[in-house]
């Protein structure tokens, strides 16, 4: 039935192979995809809509999202001027070692979860290396919602960084370069003429690495703390729902993750798209 | 006075730079090593004797192999079908192919247990069948292939589409079926793509927490892999055997960066890859 609608199109086309990867491929999808994805968005009103609606004003629910997203948005924010110096580094000079940082910075991407969650919690621990030092200070990373913010930015700093530097490569230097001999300062230049045409690389790493933040579960648990209303993350309310074979409150809130990112994420892509408009008016100007 | 002051500003900029990548990767990465190497490295190779880390290791090795080879074969037979025709449903089938890659870990798990799952649709079905799914081998391989999913086709999909199908059409015109196509003329051309989008799965696959933690019930020596081994280990004060598996797992890890980065290299394309890399493991 399916192939009936979409294959139609290609009938006569001579390539061969079309039937066996476009069946292969639909194959694929749906169980993969399309299947467990229904059950997700059905299993929520299996048993009514008051039972969602209980499991979504739950004050633990409620408290545990709002620790995602403020931590997720806080992380996110505080990873744009790191993220915005390094990509600077990378895209315009060469710095010593450039090609041993450049290499190191997709590192958060390949390190497992639960490697970056128990190396976290040990560096920031009450004895960890930098843990120590913030006692002193008379702070407490570890086990508290600084420590899930913390967590999130090593997994999110790669999405601004990998974001705004190849817009900070493909900007022109020769506007800087007038400023500067017509006599603008630093600081004029970075603000007036480097980081407006930034902003849209900013907000898509911003977006991509809060859409990332809000579903992170291996990297926070160890160092979060988990203490319910206080450092609970939301995709840890998933899996205590769910060993309390509430299957309607976890789906309920596995839901809201899922549909945040995929707003986040779609706003990201039309922001790209708008932004690829953009770019490309200008070449043809 | 401006050429001084601009590299003034380089140094400065440098530093900074270095200063935010010291602190917040290479002293993490730095503290693995240190930790799992704390009582020696007898101590820390003793603790890859122990049964439950060896059947950590195995079922990671086999699980990680099964994601790479389904995902590899539908991951190129979808990027096939993408790229070499054009029919209704093609962009709704790209936005299904990329959807896992936003979904959170814990869902990523949670969804097989709402198909499979003692209150799931067909858990008490399987589990009559003599043939569980959740909380067994079956499960983590589908939690698995559901967070490695879309690696293969988003690497190879932009290459694909910017090589065209001429070479295609002129071996098909020289008599050859679909698999001599795909085999010598296809996937030649795209090998360094292939590769890299298997190294990435490979990479995620071997390191995948939350899903699997979620439907393997975390049953040591049975259901543990390598990630949830490490779990067990830290609640356990096992630090110098929790980071000894850590370091293990994350070696692997640097490794198949390290080889990304040279296949970069080798096709040339590292511009047009390092942006999309960002968005590649959202």
């Amino acid at each position: 039935m399916i192939s009936a609608v979409f294959g139609r199109i290609r009938r006569g086309d001579p390539l061969p192979g079309f039937g066996l990867s476009f069946g292969v491929t639909v194959l694929w999808v749906g169980l993969l995809v399309i299947l467990p994805l229904t059950a997700l968005a059905l299993r929520p009103w299996h048993d009514g809509g008051g039972a969602m609606l209980a499991a979504l004003t739950d004050g633990r629910t409620l408290a545990s999202l709002r620790t995602t997203f403020f931590c997720a948005a806080a992380a996110a924010l505080l990873n744009i001027p790191l993220g915005v110096v390094i990509a600077w580094s990378l895209a315009r000079t060469r710095f010593p070692g450039c090609r041993i940082a450049d290499a190191l910075i997709d590192l958060p991407f390949a390190i497992p979860t639960a490697v970056t969650g128990i190396t976290l919690a040990t560096l920031y621990g009450p004895h960890g290396w930098l843990g120590q030092i913030f006692t002193l200070a008379g702070l407490r990373i570890a086990y508290t919602k600084a420590g899930i913010v913390l967590a999130l930015m090593f997994v999110g700093l790669p999405f601004i960084i990998r974001s705004v530097e190849p817009v900070l490569r493909n900007l022109p230097g020769d506007a800087e370069e007038a400023a500067t001999l017509l006599g603008a300062s630093p600081s004029q230049i970075v603000t007036k003429i480097v980081l407006p045409p930034l902003l849209p690389a900013v907000v898509t790493g911003f977006g991509l690495a809060f859409a990332r933040g809000i579903g992170e579960y291996g990297s926070v648990i160890f160092i979060a703390g988990n203490r319910p209303w206080v450092s609970e993350i939301a995709p840890l309310l998933v899996v205590v729902r769910l060993q309390e074979f509430d299957y309607a409150g976890a789906t309920s809130v596995a839901l809201i993750l899922l549909l945040t990112s995929f707003l986040c994420l779609g706003a990201v892509a039309v922001l790209r798209r708008r932004l690829a408009r953009m770019t490309g008016e200008e070449n043809a100007a | 006075m401006s050429r001084s002051s601009s590299r003034l500003s380089v140094w400065v900029l440098s530093g900074l730079t270095w200063g935010i990548i010291l602190v917040m990767l290479i002293l993490p990465l730095v503290l693995i090593f240190t930790e799992a190497l704390r009582d020696g490295i007898s101590a820390s190779l003793a603790s890859f004797s122990d049964p439950d880390a060896l059947q950590a290791i195995r079922l990671t090795v086999v699980m990680t192999i099964l994601s790479v080879i389904i995902n590899t074969f539908c991951g190129v037979m979808a990027a096939w079908a993408l790229s070499r025709y054009r029919f209704t449903g093609r962009s709704a089938l790209i936005t299904l192919i990329e959807l896992p890659i936003s979904i959170s870990p814990v869902v990523a798990g949670l969804v097989w247990l709402l198909l499979f799952g003692a209150q799931g649709w067909w858990g008490d079905i399987m589990l009559r069948l003599g043939f569980p799914v959740a909380f067994a081998a079956p499960g983590i391989l589908l939690a698995t292939l559901f967070v490695t999913f879309p690696y293969v086709t988003r690497t190879l999909l932009p290459l694909m589409e910017q090589q065209g199908r001429i070479s295609e059409e002129a071996a098909m015109l020289l008599g050859a079926g679909f698999w001599q196509i795909l085999f010598r003329v296809t996937l030649p051309e795209a090998r360094w793509a292939l590769l890299s989008g298997i190294l990435l799965t490979t990479a995620r696959a071997m390191g995948e927490f939350g899903a699997v933690s979620v439907v393997s019930g975390h049953i040591p020596g049975m259901t543990e892999t390598m990630p949830l081994h490490i779990e067990t280990l830290y609640n356990g004060y096992q630090t110098v055997a929790a980071f000894s598996m850590a370091t293990l797992l994350a070696l692997m890890a640097m490794v198949t960066v390290a080889a990304r980065s040279v296949l970069e290299k080798q096709s040339g394309q590292k511009e047009s890859s390092s942006v999309t890399s960002g968005a590649k493991a959202v």
